[in-house]
């Protein structure tokens, strides 16, 4: 029995996806930049693919700029838009407690570098309120940069009315979507936004590759040098056979995305009654403002790795926020954003479904995870402590 | 998971002596909640020799497998030997644990040494305090 439900931490690569990528590793190996026609074919296959990205996104095909995936184009996207306010004078940045380290750790970096960083607070629902932004925004404010959706425990921001406080404010805003592309309805024009960071793996295509989307007159500049390719501004031969694999993966997914995002929405509501009814639990996230196929679960009294080993037993692939998974002392810095304390911040599982998930899978699931809570809290001092009113239970 | 050794796992999955012993000679539990790792032994000696032993850990499949090794180490054991107890051996009878998984072991041998410094204060009896070290896992 294998039973993946660790689908934001990867996908599994769609046949459509795989099969519009194997002519170009032999057939049409041309590198786009070759002016012969082994290299025209490959830059035809380039642009083809940029137009499929950018009209799955509402943009213009020129306004797509392939990166080897979401970090690089994260990365660059900040780097790019601090790099431009500052010769304006501007060095203020704003984002969120609970962005993806890409995020966080680049403007660590550019803290270092004397921009001063606002983090809003995310609240215990881990959806952030559109006016602490208009609150945030300062006359030196040159970025504003929000996730679409949460990796950990998948709330949905409303990037939306971000998008048209910074308009209004005439700040530059950017979105890492890596969670959300392919799984919501997007569209950079609509929802107000000018860069936005994707990644080809997290909607059925290949690893190493993913683009970010840059708005007409938002300045771009580039974080690799080198040669002329992406229009200057990301220099290294194009991934051809992994740019086409993005593209096939992204139109097959938005095909079917209404009816995928209703079936998965429906596993996740059960798998979140059922863990529910485990004792000194408590759900990670806003019920409603979540990605369709999140869970994310701190469960009182146990520590998440072992949690995971358990299930691994049990052929269940899922994910942990405890320090113990990460390889430092401390617990997922997403689940002390929504102010989980670390005794039950160490006890947290997340699984992440897609739409070939089965309604079986998810009731093994169930059974599994209420076992192996069970077993673990068996043999645990802290929940003998709790049970005995040594200590005080945190969670219902 | 290729993470830890097949004998990690076999004590991770059948773990020995797990559970609470009444009326204990000695106890010791070190780690704290905050880190992640709690492990707790509890002893029966008589007359010097470990006669039985039990543990419970909230913490990581190397931590319970540690606790679950180094408590099969001491048992039927003189309290002597089981002072000798270091966290290395325990690492090594579990097939090696990953770099940044050491630290269980740490927590075991600890557990043990505060189990044993609690035996003889609630014995009365003369011991080499020096054999003792301060417990704790993050510094807290």
């Amino acid at each position: 029995m294998n039973i993946y439900m660790d689908n934001a931490a990867t996908t599994k690569m769609s046949a459509t996806a795989i099969n519009a990528m194997l002519p170009y590793f032999d057939g049409v190996y041309g590198n786009p930049s070759s002016l012969h026609s082994v290299g025209q074919a490959a830059a035809e296959a380039l642009a083809d693919a940029r137009g499929r990205v950018a009209a799955c996104l509402g943009c213009a095909a020129n306004e797509v700029y392939f990166t080897s995936g979401g970090s690089e184009a994260d990365n660059q996207a900040i780097v790019s838009a601090a790099m431009n306010g500052a010769k304006k004078g501007k060095k203020h940045i704003i984002s969120t407690a609970f962005e993806h380290h890409a995020v966080l750790h680049t403007l660590k970096k550019l803290s270092g570098e004397g921009f001063d960083i606002t983090l809003l607070d995310v609240h215990e629902n881990g959806v952030i309120d559109p006016l602490q932004v208009e609150e945030a925004i300062r006359a030196d404010t040159c970025l504003v940069t929000v996730m679409y959706a949460n990796n950990e425990i998948g709330t949905v921001q409303p990037v939306k009315e971000i998008g048209r406080i910074c308009r209004e404010k005439a700040v530059t805003f950017h979105t890492d979507a890596v969670q959300a592309v392919g799984h919501l309805p997007i569209n950079v024009n609509d929802d107000n936004i000018d860069m936005l960071s994707l990644s080809a793996h997290k909607f059925r295509g290949p690893k190493g590759v993913g683009a970010l989307i840059v708005r007409r007159g938002t300045p771009l500049s580039s974080l690799i040098e080198g040669g002329a390719q992406e229009r200057g501004r990301r220099a290294g031969t194009e991934n051809v056979p992994g740019i086409v694999g993005m593209a096939a993966s992204l139109e097959e997914e938005l095909k079917h995305r209404a009816e995928n995002a209703e079936k998965t929405a429906k596993l996740r509501d059960r798998l979140i009654s059922g863990l529910s009814e485990i004792p000194h639990s408590v759900l990670n996230g806003d019920r409603e403002r979540r990605l369709p196929g999140n869970v994310s679960f701190c469960f009182e009294g146990i520590e998440g790795e072992s949690l995971l080993l358990l299930l691994d037993e049990k052929g269940i692939c899922a994910s942990s926020g405890s320090a113990c998974t990460s390889g430092s002392l401390d617990p997922s810095h997403v689940l002390l954003a929504i102010g989980r304390v670390h005794d039950i911040a160490h006890g947290s599982l997340r699984l992440t479904l897609s739409a070939d998930n089965t309604e079986e899978e998810v009731k093994y699931v169930i059974e599994a995870v209420k076992e192996a809570v069970e077993r673990l809290r068996s043999m645990s001092p802290i929940w003998r402590d709790l049970v005995n009113g040594k200590r005080q239970f945190i969670t219902k | 998971m290729a993470l830890y050794s097949e004998t990690v796992m076999e004590h991770f999955r059948n773990h020995r002596n797990v559970g609470v012993i009444e009326n204990a000679d000695g106890v010791g539990e070190v780690g704290n909640a905050k880190c992640g790792d709690i492990m707790k032994i509890y002893l029966k000696i008589d007359n010097d020799i470990i006669t039985d032993v039990k543990f419970e850990t909230f913490g990581c499949g190397s931590a319970i497998a540690s606790s679950s090794m180094a408590t099969e180490m001491i048992k039927g054991k003189p309290v002597g030997e089981a002072l000798e107890l270091t966290n290395k051996a325990v690492a090594e009878a579990l097939g090696g644990l990953p770099a940044h998984k050491m630290h269980c072991s740490v927590l075991a041998e600890e557990a043990i040494k505060k189990a044993l410094l609690d035996y003889y204060e609630k014995s009365g009896k003369d011991y080499d305090r020096s054999l003792f070290i301060d417990c704790g896992c993050c510094g807290e």
